[in-house]
């Protein structure tokens, strides 16, 4: 199959399913109602199922249900959507069920608007539920690469037994560019009879399977939290993935932007360079586990006199970037976070400012 | 070499699929591509309008303030983006609707009657196609063919409307020329 013109919302969709996940439960909201409008006519032809769920909390404990059942599921929704799922991703974190959520970002807090915005940042990092919990999110910067996301999200959340978060925002959902699907994958999670509720006679086996959230002994819920703290820690040496930009230069500035605000620093790292200014970038590509290694070393080099955090919303990732930069440069932050993204122009007087203080 | 045209009119008149068109035959062509809707609140009633980014390399921002070339369905649309269209691109008016100038003497400025030229092929519903075709046959984004072909394949499942929209796009061509 050659290259198809494809909305992001839509791609997300099929992705998934080329990802063998035939089970998708949502609640529409915008800006991504596309994905159900598209899996409600393209699941059923697939053999799949779609069902529309009465709330984004229903939503979540469909989810719950279906993933502890050892299939593969997922739902997106937008930041206010997520804000309702969040006690059912803490449950189902909990009970260590694979699950896909996508997360297309519109401004917040509360209703906020439409538009595009990366506001849900710490609520992703950081877990958006209650309890000591961990979401594996990547953040794609194209509508191709929300493909490749979608297609490693749903092995990657059965190796962890735990969810798995694309973030994208407004943007990404909405936008069309060409895509290439790569090859269908199997359709089943392999690991699924050692844990899954599917049956006993379904594995042929006499183990008892089960999911469960509650552990009432202080001793065993504390054990249990610490196997999840292994399992965040593995993520973090395992799983971390990023993009460097311009990095073989001697730059003066070391951006850190992730998803559509990347790209559009990428533009502005291009236009600098025309101007004989070099600026480097690394974009994450998983949020957590975060590229704290990478940002070190590359903030670290001796060309660079500062680093600039660029993001949609009013500066949640700085925490990080000064985390990983560990006090080597100083970091400074430049956003926007009503909806309206930052043009290559904006980013470059931040940038000049900066550079030419 | 990065072309940006801005489609801008009233909703209802077929601003998305006139970029969602010329998207694909740039795909086509072999360009990279980004297609931008306004999902924004304005959808309802005000203006609509969608970007078409098409490059020989890879596209960094998607977002674009300043367009090379803007087509414009409607007069708010033409007063609100004609000040931003780069120097030497390229300003599509529909005469038909909008009976000021584009206010700029540094871009090609096409206007062409589309309504009256689409009802003359019996269906007014065509006339995005018309401007379509003289947009592109005057500047030149992408090839006439590959623009023909994908408007074939967007009507694949309404093949009767194919042979209006044939007609659409040669009598936009001829307009284009005068």
């Amino acid at each position: 199959m050659g290259k198809v013109l494809m909305k992001g919302n839509e791609a997300i969709g099929e992705a998934a399913i080329r990802a063998g996940c035939l089970n998708y439960f949502a609640y529409p909201i915008t800006p991504q109602s596309e994905v159900a409008e598209y899996l409600s006519r393209r699941l059923p032809e697939a053999g799949g199922v779609f069902l529309q769920g009465e709330s984004e909390v229903a939503v979540s404990y469909m989810i719950f249900g279906a993933a502890a059942c050892g299939e593969r599921v997922f739902t997106t929704s937008s930041s206010p959507g997520i804000s309702l799922m969040s006690e059912g991703i803490s449950y189902i974190t909990a009970g260590q069920c694979p699950a896909v959520f996508v997360n297309i970002m519109r401004g917040g807090p509360g209703l906020g608007g439409i538009l595009p915005s990366q506001a849900d940042y710490m609520q992703s990092v950081k877990g958006g539920g209650h309890g000591d919990y961990k979401l594996l999110v990547m953040a794609p910067a194209s509508v191709q690469e929300a493909v490749e996301m979608m297609m490693s999200a749903f092995a990657l959340a059965e190796k962890y037994r735990n969810p798995v978060m694309i973030l994208g925002d407004g943007l990404i959902g909405q936008m069309m560019e060409p895509v290439e699907f790569p090859d269908a994958l199997k359709a089943e999670p392999s690991n699924k009879d050692e844990w899954a509720t599917n049956g006993m006679a379904t594995r042929n086996s006499n183990q008892r399977n089960l999911v469960k959230t509650l552990y009432l002994d202080p001793e065993e819920l504390n054990s249990h939290n610490l196997m999840l703290r292994a399992k965040y820690a593995q993520m973090e040496q395992e799983e971390v993935r990023y993009e460097a930009y311009n990095v073989d230069e001697d730059y003066s500035l070391l951006i850190v932007s992730y998803g559509t605000m990347s790209r559009v620093c990428r533009t502005a790292i291009d236009n600098l360079k025309d101007q004989g200014v070099e600026i480097g970038m690394i974009r994450p590509q998983t949020l957590f586990p975060f590229p704290k290694t990478a940002i070190y070393d590359a903030a670290g080099k001796k060309s660079c006199r500062a680093v600039l955090c660029v993001e949609m919303c009013m500066g949640q990732m700085v925490e990080d970037v000064e985390r990983s930069v560990s006090g080597q440069r100083p970091v400074h932050w430049y956003g926007k976070c009503g909806g309206e993204v930052p043009t290559p122009e904006e980013v470059m007087e931040e940038v000049n400012k900066l550079a030419n203080p | 070499m990065q072309n940006e045209v801005q489609f801008a009119g009233f909703g209802g008149q077929g601003i998305m699929l006139m970029g969602q068109i010329l998207a694909e035959a740039a795909m086509q062509q072999g360009y990279e591509v980004v297609w931008i809707p306004s999902y924004g609140p304005e959808m309802r009633g005000g203006t609509a309008y969608c970007t078409v980014v098409a490059s020989d390399r890879p596209i960094g921002s998607p977002i674009i303030r300043y367009p090379k070339h803007l087509v414009a369905m409607n007069r708010p649309s033409l007063e609100k983006f004609a000040p931003t269209v780069k120097s030497g691109g390229t300003v599509f008016i529909n005469s038909s609707m909008i009976s000021i100038d584009a206010g700029r003497d540094d871009v090609d400025v096409i206007k062409v009657p589309i309504i009256e030229i689409a009802k003359e092929l019996g269906n007014v519903k065509a006339a995005n196609i018309v401007a379509l075709a003289a947009f592109v046959s005057r500047s030149q984004v992408v090839d006439f063919e590959l623009l023909r072909e994908s408007v074939k394949a967007k009507f694949a499942r309404k093949e009767k409307l194919i042979p209006l929209n044939m007609k659409a796009l040669e009598a936009g061509k001829k307009a284009a020329m005068v």
